[in-house]
C-alpha cells in the first residue's frame, strides 16, 4: 500500500470547512481562546453569504478589536474610541444602498461612546451594531469595564468590583432594546460551536434587515470571555462565563420586530 | 452676476455649503453659530439636492461623523463655536492622521471656558498650531466679509480634496451674526455615488469588484512606518505651505507701517487705517488669509524693504503676532494690541495703539 | 456716500428688522451696506442694536464708536448713544418714554410720535417703519421705490399684503418728523 501523503488528503471532494475569503490571511492578535476571532468569522461569512463583500463598510473600535480592519476583507474604517455609531451614522446616511456595521468592545461601546451608542440607536440608524462583551479591558491590560461583574478583579478594581466604589455593570443591551429606534436586539456567545451557530443566524438576520430595508438599527451583544485578563485557562473562562457571566447577560433575543419579547 | 442677498455670515455659510454640492452637515447648535444648522434645517437641502443634514448629539459625535462620511469620499462639512470646536480636537486628529478631507467651520467666541458668546481671535493658537495631538497642521481660512464666508467653502472643500486633509474656515460671532450683501455663486453639481467612487480610489465605499479593500485609520503600531506616515504628512504641509499662502494688502504701496489682521479685526483695522491716513500716518493693511499657512514671504519682503513697523490687531492676548515675529526675526518693530474676552476695538484706539507703540514706541 | 447709523431701542420695538430694510433698500440701489446687531442674553426682552452701514465703498469696520445718525427708541439707549454722534450728526428719536431728552447743541435733533402714529394707524407693529420714514425724511439715502422692493426682498410671500400698510406708515413718518 502507498504511503497516504498530505496532498491526497486536500482535494475539493474532502474540504469540510473553508475560511471565508472576507476573513484576510493575517494572523489573528487575538490570545488563543478568546472569543473575537469567531466573531469576526461569523459576521464576514455571513456578508459573504449575502453577497455584499463589495458593498459592505465595517467600522472597527479602540479596544483589542482595533485591528479588525487587518482581518475583515471590507473595505473598513478604524475609529476613535467609542465613536464608531457616529461614522457609522454618516456612513450609511450618505450611502444608504451599502451594508454598514460598528464592531465594538464593551469600554467602546458602553463607556466612552455610550452617547454615540445611544443616540444612534435612538435616532434609529439603520446599521448593524456589533458588540463583544467581555467585562474587561483587554487591550490595555485588564482594567475595569462598564460590564465587569459585581466582585470581578481587574487591575483597576484589584479587590474585586464593589458596587459602593465602582457602580454597577451595565446592562447595556437591556437599555437598548427599550430605544424606539431598536428593532432587533439579542445577546449572543460564541464560545460553543452550537452558540457559534446561534451568533451567526443572529448576525444573518440583523444584516438581512439592514439589506431589505426594515427600519430601525439592529443590535447584536456577543458576551465572550477575555482569559488573559481574567487570568484563566480558555476552557476556565468559558466555564466562569457560563456559570457567572450568563446568569446576569442572560442569552437570547431581547427585541423582535421592534418588540421587546415579554420574559426579559 | 449671481443672486445677491442679504445674509448672515452663517447662513452665507449655510447657503455655500448647499451651493459648493456638499454631501453632508452634521452639526450641533452653539452661539453664535446656530444659524448655520437652523438656515440647513429649513432649508431642506435634501430636497434641493440630496445633501444630508444632521443634528448631532454633541460636537463629538458630529465630527466623528464627518469621520465616517469623508472617509468614504463624500463632501462633509461641520460648524462650531469655541468650545464645540475644543470637543472636536479628538477627531480632527484622527482626521489629519487618516488623511480625510472635510470641512470645519469656527465661529470663534471669548474663551477660555464657557467664555460668553461675543467675538473673539483667541483660538489662532488652537487653529494654526495644532489643536489636537501629533504632527499636523490644517489648512486654515479666515473670511472678514460675509461674502468671504460663502465664497471661502468651496475654497475650503477643493483645499480638503485636493491635499486630502480637514480645512479650518475660522471666523468669529461678528462675521457670524453680521448682515452684508453677499453674491451667491450658482450651484455646483454633487457628485454621484459611480463619480465619487471612481475619483477617490482610497475611500471606503464599498471594495472594488476583484480589487484591494480599502481602508481608513490613523493608526501604525509600527513607529518606523508611523515616522514615514508623518514624513509623508510633512511633506504635503510643505506644498500647501509653497502654494496655497493667500492675503491681501491695502493701501500698502507707500506704507512706512503695516496693521496685520484678519477677519473682523481686519475690517476695524481698514478703518483705523483711514483713520490714520486722515492724520497724515502712512499705515497699510496686510490682511491675512490662509492663517496656514502664514504670509511669512511677504512680512519678510515688507521688512527688507525697511518697513518701520509691524502691528498686529487681534482679538486676543497676543497669538499670531508671534508669527510675525517669527516672520520679521528682530528685524523691525512688531507689536500687538488686542482686545479680550469679547471685546471688540474700536478703530480709534487701533490708531492709538499704532502711535503709542510703532511710532512713538 | 458712507452713511453709518446706530438704531437702539427695546427688543420687541422692530430696531433690527428696522435695520434690515435699511439694509435691504441700500442693495437694491447697488450700495454696499452691513448690518451689524448687539447679540446675546441682552436681546431676550432687553435693550437691542443694530450698526447699519449704507455706502458707495467697500464697508469698513461694521462696529463703530461715533455715528452720523443714531436712531434712538428708549432712555437707555438715549443715555448710551447720544455722545456717539459725530459732530454735525443727526440724532433722531421718539419722545414716548423719554425723560431726558437730548442736550447736544453740536448735531441736529428730530423728533417723531412713532409710537403715538403707530397707534393711531391702528397697528403698533408698524411703529418701526414710521421713525424708518421719519429718517428717509432727514437724510433720504435710499429712494422709497427701493425701500418697497427691499420689503419685497425681505419679507416672505404672506407678508406681502401688509406693504401698503407699510409704505403708508413710512410716509407717515415723512410727514410727521419735526426738528
Amino acid at each position: 500500500m502507498a504511503e497516504l501523503s498530505v496532498k491526497d488528503i486536500i482535494k475539493p471532494e474532502n474540504l469540510v470547512y473553508e475560511k471565508t475569503k472576507l476573513m484576510t490571511d493575517k494572523t489573528l492578535s487575538y490570545c488563543p481562546g478568546c472569543g473575537h476571532g469567531t466573531a469576526h468569522r461569523l459576521t464576514m461569512e455571513v456578508i459573504e453569504e449575502l453577497g455584499k463583500e463589495n458593498d459592505t463598510i465595517g467600522v472597527a473600535p479602540v479596544g483589542c478589536s482595533v485591528l479588525a480592519y487587518e482581518f475583515m476583507n471590507v473595505d473598513m474604517q478604524e475609529a476613535a474610541h467609542g465613536r464608531a455609531p457616529a461614522l457609522a451614522t454618516a456612513i450609511k446616511r450618505l450611502w444608504p444602498g451599502k451594508v454598514v456595521f460598528t464592531y465594538q468592545g464593551d469600554g467602546d461601546l458602553a463607556a466612552i461612546g455610550t452617547a454615540e451608542t445611544i443616540h444612534a440607536c435612538n435616532r434609529g440608524e439603520n446599521i448593524v451594531m456589533i458588540f463583544v462583551n467581555n467585562g474587561i479591558y483587554g487591550m490595555t491590560g485588564g482594567q475595569m469595564a462598564p460590564t465587569t461583574m459585581i466582585g470581578m478583579k481587574t487591575s483597576t478594581s484589584p479587590y474585586g468590583r464593589d458596587a459602593a466604589l465602582n457602580g454597577h455593570p451595565l446592562k447595556i443591551t437591556e437599555l437598548i432594546a427599550q430605544l424606539p429606534g431598536t428593532t432587533y436586539v439579542t445577546r449572543q456567545a460564541v464560545h460553543t460551536p452550537a452558540a457559534a451557530r446561534k451568533a451567526k443566524r443572529a448576525l444573518k438576520k440583523a444584516f438581512e434587515q439592514q439589506i431589505n430595508g426594515v427600519p430601525g438599527t439592529t443590535f447584536i451583544e456577543i458576551v465572550s470571555n477575555c482569559n488573559s485578563g481574567w487570568k484563566m485557562t480558555p476552557n476556565d473562562a468559558n466555564n466562569w462565563m457560563e456559570e457567572n457571566m450568563f446568569p446576569f447577560y442572560p442569552l437570547g433575543d431581547i427585541k423582535v420586530d421592534g418588540k421587546l419579547i415579554e420574559s426579559k | 452676476m449671481g443672486e445677491l442677498k442679504l445674509m448672515k455670515g452663517n447662513e452665507a455659510l449655510a447657503e455655500a455649503a448647499i451651493r459648493a454640492g456638499a454631501d453632508g452637515y452634521f452639526g450641533y447648535p452653539i452661539t453664535p453659530q446656530s444659524e448655520v444648522i437652523e438656515y440647513l434645517m429649513a432649508e431642506k437641502p435634501y430636497e434641493r439636492t440630496g445633501m444630508v443634514v444632521l443634528q448631532a448629539e454633541s460636537e463629538v459625535a458630529s465630527i466623528n461623523m464627518l469621520y465616517g462620511g469623508g472617509g468614504t469620499g463624500k463632501k462633509v462639512m461641520t460648524s462650531s463655536s469655541s468650545p464645540g470646536i475644543s470637543l472636536m480636537q479628538e477627531g480632527i486628529s484622527y482626521l489629519a492622521g487618516a488623511e480625510i478631507p472635510c470641512v470645519v467651520a469656527n465661529v470663534v467666541r471669548g474663551g477660555p471656558g464657557l467664555g460668553d458668546i461675543q467675538p473673539a481671535q483667541s483660538d489662532y493658537f488652537q487653529s494654526v498650531k495644532g489643536g489636537g495631538h501629533g504632527d499636523y497642521r490644517l489648512p486654515t481660512l479666515a473670511p472678514s466679509s460675509v461674502q468671504e464666508m460663502s465664497d471661502f467653502v468651496p475654497i475650503a472643500f477643493d483645499l480638503a480634496f485636493k491635499y486630502r486633509t480637514p480645512v479650518l474656515i475660522v471666523s468669529d460671532g461678528l462675521i457670524g451674526q453680521m448682515m452684508e450683501k453677499v453674491e451667491l455663486f450658482d450651484q455646483m453639481p454633487r457628485l454621484t455615488d459611480e463619480e465619487v467612487f471612481e475619483k477617490y480610489p482610497w475611500a471606503t465605499n464599498g471594495k472594488p469588484k476583484g480589487g484591494e479593500r480599502r481602508i481608513i485609520t490613523s493608526l501604525d503600531l509600527d513607529p518606523h512606518k508611523l515616522e514615514k506616515h508623518n514624513h509623508k504628512l510633512q511633506a504635503k504641509y510643505k506644498e500647501i505651505t509653497d502654494n496655497e499662502v493667500r492675503y491681501e494688502l491695502i493701501d500698502a504701496d507707500d506704507a512706512e507701517y503695516l496693521f496685520v489682521a484678519y477677519g473682523s479685526s481686519a475690517r476695524i483695522a481698514q478703518k483705523s487705517l483711514k483713520l490714520a491716513r486722515e492724520k497724515g500716518i502712512k499705515v497699510g493693511l496686510l490682511r491675512i488669509i490662509t492663517l496656514w499657512p502664514f504670509a511669512s514671504e511677504i512680512i519678510n519682503e515688507f521688512t527688507e524693504k525697511g518697513i518701520k513697523g509691524f502691528l498686529s490687531v487681534e482679538m486676543s492676548a497676543g497669538q499670531m503676532v508671534e508669527d510675525i515675529k517669527l516672520a520679521v526675526n528682530g528685524r523691525t518693530k512688531v507689536e500687538h494690541f488686542g482686545r479680550l474676552g469679547g471685546v471688540i476695538h474700536s478703530p480709534e484706539e487701533v490708531v492709538e495703539a499704532l502711535e503709542q507703540k510703532i511710532i512713538g514706541g | 456716500m458712507t452713511e453709518e447709523i446706530i438704531i437702539a431701542g427695546f427688543g420687541g420695538q422692530g430696531v433690527l428688522s428696522m435695520g434690515k430694510i435699511l439694509a435691504y433698500s441700500g442693495i437694491m440701489q447697488d450700495q454696499e451696506v452691513s448690518w451689524m446687531p448687539s447679540y446675546g442674553p441682552e436681546m431676550r426682552g432687553g435693550t437691542a442694536n443694530v450698526t447699519v452701514i449704507v455706502s458707495d465703498e467697500r464697508i469698513s469696520s461694521p462696529t463703530l464708536t461715533f455715528y452720523d445718525t443714531a436712531i434712538i427708541l428708549n432712555q437707555q439707549s438715549m443715555d448710551k448713544f447720544e455722545e456717539t454722534v459725530k459732530p454735525g450728526g443727526v440724532l433722531l428719536y421718539d419722545p414716548n418714554g423719554i425723560s431726558k431728552h437730548p442736550s447736544r447743541t453740536d448735531i441736529t435733533i428730530y423728533k417723531i410720535e412713532g409710537a403715538k402714529i403707530a397707534a393711531d394707524m391702528g397697528n403698533t407693529k408698524i411703529f418701526n417703519m414710521v421713525v424708518l420714514g421719519a429718517y428717509l425724511k432727514v437724510k433720504p439715502i435710499v429712494k422709497l421705490e427701493n425701500v418697497i422692493k427691499g420689503l419685497k426682498k425681505s419679507l416672505p410671500e404672506r407678508y406681502h399684503k401688509l406693504i401698503p400698510l407699510n409704505e403708508d406708515a413710512i410716509t407717515m413718518g415723512m410727514k410727521n418728523v419735526i426738528n
